[in-house]
């Protein structure tokens, strides 16, 4: 994204408006100056106050990916946030119109690439709802066994990360233990750790070999028994990172609906809405857990306490699902994963907006179908851009510190931003 | 409520406003005029009995084929109270398309706006930022449009090398770069 | 320097001869030059055993690859860190920039000054020994600011900023409590403070008064963390918000120095803390105090300030850090106010002809404690053991497991 500076010394005309489209011939290439129309105005300190621009820019430790924040600042206090996102796009909506529906199965993993199961299972619900696919017990088990198997493994990830961003290091080794343990199973069912094109359109791609529930129920056995309580008695209750994290942040829950949170962040806010409970699928209405909520127990309700919290219940909860799916795994009738899939993928002329519990919210796919092999439209609104939409909203008023607790509690990752 | 009750609740209050629906459909919708969609919105979550609370996702889909050539902006809704969602449908002309901003009615939008802005190029009145948001500020063109062509050059680098680019450039010729400037941005500054 | 003039002398007779200003400047260098080249090796073993004490407590194994149980790691390190590039950025100022790391040097080496190893181990036995100490080590604050403003860059600035004012404020409650032992022996020097301490465990300045020493011994040593910027006071360097803080520009030779210096604060403030609060040189019981001719004060202070060292670490890789306002308010609305209050409950104790000597029970709490302690830690390491090696029976065999 590098241009010249405005002041340099380039040959060509440094303000002439390039085509669009672009024409240039080979031989001169028209250059391009045209950052310098876009700075956005009006927002640079005026050098006579004590405000300073300070840019927690593309590359930092704590923002999660390749995020930009602009803060203006007075000394440690936050006058104004700017989040700049886009450095991770990668046209995945277009490609989706160039690939058939099979095709646009891997795009969807990477966009966000924590926890890539929930994004081909939401892509392959809604072209199954197009297209009028229903599949069997055996393989919705299985899917919900690998969800909520991402589930724990990508909160295994927000939650240590976001301790180390708070300056405890342990705990993020500690759960990255087992989130490895959890990528071990995935890589013996489907070969692959982290994007695994694993939930096809009407099945899954692999089955499940044998000996995966022993082994399944091995691992559970260990979180449930030592890395969950150890997590809670280490950081969850430490009196520092409540104190860092139980006031800061707050979202009430009109602003939180709003703005479109959703998953554990609006869950935070107080309101127990969970699509796992309100519309259902794969089976979940089938299966006995709770919706964690934040309480509001150290500090004001909506905290980022709350929402680090609601993702810490969530762990225990998808725990529980995944003892009673395992359960059923072992007496059920096992069919054959690959018996709905078509061999071409056509669905009829016709639109869906489905939606799925990922676990960093509600990831929405928009199939927008001519009847052709390739999809003529694919919008997916993740998570993650509508919890950024909030946060110059909540930066407003706190410290540079809390900035990085802020980012770390709305659990953002940026593949799924940018797409 | 169902689809048909939202519907019939929508035309009660804006008449021939609402000129289309499709209710049959797997997500059920109706076809808005773009001048109103904000009185629409705005009605949609003050309305005890809607309740929409929430903007699930707001997109943007080109139709140059269709009969007349236009490009629409679908709002998907969701009540969190009732428990029921549907979609609001606007119809733009594919040449300086404009709507309305709904960023009053629901926060959210105002991201959402700004990406179709950017990827369709529908501007949308009234919207607090409207820049680009996933794209560098300084490109050209909104891509996701079905005509969308790559251009050749982007700041001076060559988009898509060509396979005689390819042959030039492993027999020693520097390909792919323009006149470039490699003064770094601090160089006015002294040295300490 | 005394026992250094005894020791030239011995070896070589004619050194009584010279003249006054060459046998002084002589038998002060030596004891400096040794001195600082022992504690200048340290931050080498420091470096290591923090990389090991963290990888198992964070259920891995830390460097395990160069040399025997990676002992050579922080060698490797360091022949990295000289061969690195030491980059300057546009825009320093060059004068300070190299002149910042220097200064956290000095003051991080020059209270070794004072440190008695043993009844006359000791490179000068000043009459103000903790006041020195005080005051040398505050040049630390000097070179951090040089270091900051130097690097032409506003995260390293907010972080010189931060750690300026968090030293500063820290600085306080650390002196007051310094006046506590202080006051209890009646001199700064800190050979006398140790001489107090003689007879064993039960005499070491940590159980007079009890429970108000503890508390004082507590609060200086998290006055001294704070200090030296380790976690949970780490917020001038805080990785995750200001990359790495004052310290950010630097690479190479400079970042090597810094490191340098941090862990030989974090070692000087563990042997202060020794000294005053845990009887220094002197063994726990008076018969472990020589082995035949060899006297082993210079291991014990040893043991104890690397014991306090640990603890410093172990405290690093549990506790998240504090946000720099809680810091400033844990500084002058927790610490300094129980500080001043020590210093007056103390101090009134100290002249109450009463108690003068301490609280009768004073003699009774330094054993049981400490057994107490030492059975605990034990009873842990036991059960942290035989659950290690359960869970390793248990994961080891499993049918058909990838």
């Amino acid at each position: 994204m590098s241009q010249s500076p405005p002041g340099s010394n380039t040959a060509a005309a440094a303000h002439s408006p390039a085509p669009v489209g672009g024409v240039g011939g080979p031989e001169s290439p028209p250059t391009s100056n045209r950052a310098a129309e876009f700075a956005p105005a009006a927002w640079d300190a005026d050098p006579d106050t004590d405000e300073m621009v300070l840019n927690m820019g593309p590359q930092h430790p704590a923002t999660h990916g390749v995020l930009r924040v602009e803060l203006r600042t007075d000394g440690e206090v936050v006058k104004a946030a700017r989040p700049h996102i886009g450095y991770l796009h990668r046209c995945f909506e277009k490609h989706a119109e160039n690939v058939d529906y099979p095709g646009v199965l891997p795009y969807t993993d990477r966009m966000d690439y924590v926890a890539a199961m929930g994004n081909t299972l939401g892509f392959s619900l809604a072209v199954e709802r197009l297209s009028g696919i229903e599949t069997s017990p055996y393989v919705n088990t299985i899917r919900v066994v690998m969800a909520e198997l991402q589930r724990i493994a990508s909160h295994c990830v927000a939650v240590g990360t976001y301790a180390m961003d708070i300056g405890a290091f342990t705990p993020f080794l500690h759960l990255l233990r087992d989130r490895e343990k959890i990528l071990d199973l995935f890589e013996w069912t489907c070969g692959a750790r982290l994007l695994y094109n694993y939930n096809w359109i009407g099945g899954v791609s692999h089955d499940l070999p044998d000996g995966f529930v022993r082994a399944g129920r091995d691992l559970l056995r260990e979180f449930d028994s030592v890395t969950w309580p150890e997590l809670v008695d280490l950081i969850i209750m430490n009196k520092i990172f409540i104190k860092r994290t139980a006031e800061v942040g707050v979202c009430p829950p009109e602003l939180a609906v709003s703005y479109d949170l959703t998953g554990p962040n609006l869950r935070g806010s107080g309101p127990p809405r969970d699509l796992r409970k309100d519309a259902p699928y794969c089976g979940y209405e089938s299966y006995d857990f709770e919706v964690g909520v934040g309480e509001g127990k150290f500090g004001p309700l909506g905290s980022c306490f709350d929402r680090n919290w609601v993702r810490v219940v969530e762990m225990r909860e998808s725990s529980k699902i995944l003892h009673q799916a395992l359960d059923r795994l072992e007496t059920m009738e096992k069919t054959d994963v690959h018996e709905k899939v078509p061999k071409r993928v056509k669905p009829p002329k016709g639109e869906v907006y489905v939606r799925s519990e990922a676990p960093r919210g509600q990831l929405g796919y928009y199939v927008v179908s001519d009847g052709g092999i390739n999809p003529y439209r694919v919008k997916a609104k993740s998570p993650c851009f509508t919890a950024m939409s909030v946060f110059h909203h909540l930066a407003r008023g706190m410290m540079i510190a809390d900035i990085v607790a802020l980012i770390g509690s709305l659990d953002i990752v940026l593949g799924e931003i940018d797409r | 409520m169902d689809a048909k009750a939202i519907h019939d609740k929508l035309v009660g209050r804006f008449g021939d406003r609402v000129t289309g629906a499709d209710l049959e459909a797997a997500s059920p919708f109706a076809t808005i005029a773009t001048e109103a969609i904000a009185e629409v919105a705005a009605f949609c979550k003050s309305e005890p009995e809607l309740a929409f609370d929430n903007l699930m996702c707001l997109s943007g889909v080109d139709y140059p084929k269709a009969d007349p050539p236009r490009m629409e902006v679908v709002y998907h809704l969701l009540s969190y109270r009732h428990h029921h969602t549907f979609a609001l449908k606007v119809h733009v002309p594919r040449e300086s398309p404009s709507v309305p901003t709904v960023e009053g009615v629901w926060g959210v939008a105002n991201f959402h706006e700004r990406e179709c802005w950017d990827l369709f190029g529908i501007a949308f009145a009234g919207h607090s930022d409207l820049r680009r948001i996933l794209l560098p500020d300084d490109w050209d063109g909104h891509p996701l449009r079905k005509d969308w062509q790559d251009p050749d050059y982007y700041n001076g680098l060559h988009v898509k090398p060509t396979a005689q680019m390819a042959e030039r450039a492993m027999g020693g010729e520097r390909i792919g770069v323009g006149p470039f400037d490699f003064t770094p941005p601090n160089a006015h500054i002294e040295e300490g | 320097m005394q026992l250094t003039h005894d020791l030239i002398v011995q070896l070589l007779p004619a050194f009584a001869e010279w003249p006054l200003w060459l046998r002084v400047a002589i038998a002060a260098a030596v004891p400096a030059i040794v001195c600082f080249h022992f504690m200048a090796l340290g931050p080498l073993v420091y470096v290591y055993a923090e990389r090991k004490i963290s990888g198992f407590m964070q259920d891995r194994l830390g460097p395990n690859r160069v040399g025997p149980y990676g002992l050579l790691q922080t060698v490797a390190d360091a022949v990295k860190l000289l061969f690195k590039e030491a980059i300057f950025p546009r825009g320093v100022d060059r004068r300070l920039f190299v002149l910042g790391p220097i200064m956290v040097n000095v003051g991080a080496f020059l209270p070794f000054v004072v440190i008695p190893w043993g009844a006359r181990l000791q490179p000068a036995d000043l009459n103000v020994g903790v006041f020195y100490v005080i005051a040398v080590s505050s040049l630390a604050t000097v070179g951090l600011i040089m270091a900051g403003w130097a690097s032409n860059n506003k995260y390293a600035l907010l972080g010189a900023m931060r750690s300026a004012a968090q030293i500063v404020s820290y600085e306080i409650p650390a002196v007051m409590i310094l006046l506590v032992p202080v006051m209890i022996v009646g001199s700064l020097s800190l050979q006398d403070i140790v001489a107090v301490q003689e007879g064993g465990l039960h005499n070491w300045l940590l159980f007079r008064y009890f429970p108000l020493m503890p508390v004082a011994f507590v609060i200086f040593f998290a006055a001294g963390m704070a200090e030296t910027n380790r976690t949970p006071f780490d917020i001038p360097e805080a990785e995750s918000e200001l990359v790495a803080g004052f310290h950010t520009e630097y690479s190479g030779f400079f970042f090597a120095m810094f490191f340098m210096a941090e862990y030989t604060e974090m070692f000087v403030i563990s042997a202060v803390s020794s000294v005053l609060f845990l009887g220094g040189y002197l063994a726990p019981l008076p018969a472990l105090q020589q082995i035949g001719p060899l006297p082993l004060g210079w291991f014990w202070l040893w043991f104890k300030a690397w014991s306090l060292v640990f603890v410093m670490m172990w405290l690093r890789w549990t506790l998240p850090r504090l946000r720099v306002d809680q810091l400033m308010y844990v500084a002058w609305k927790v610490l300094l106010p129980i500080a001043f209050a020590l210093v007056i409950a103390v101090g009134w104790f100290v002249l109450w002809p009463v108690t003068a000597d301490g609280f009768w029970w004073d003699r009774y709490v330094g054993w049981p404690l400490t057994l107490l302690l030492v059975g605990f830690l034990f009873v842990v390491m036991v059960r942290a053991l035989l659950w290690n090696r359960a869970r390793a029976r248990a994961l080891a065999p499993q049918a058909g497991a990838p």
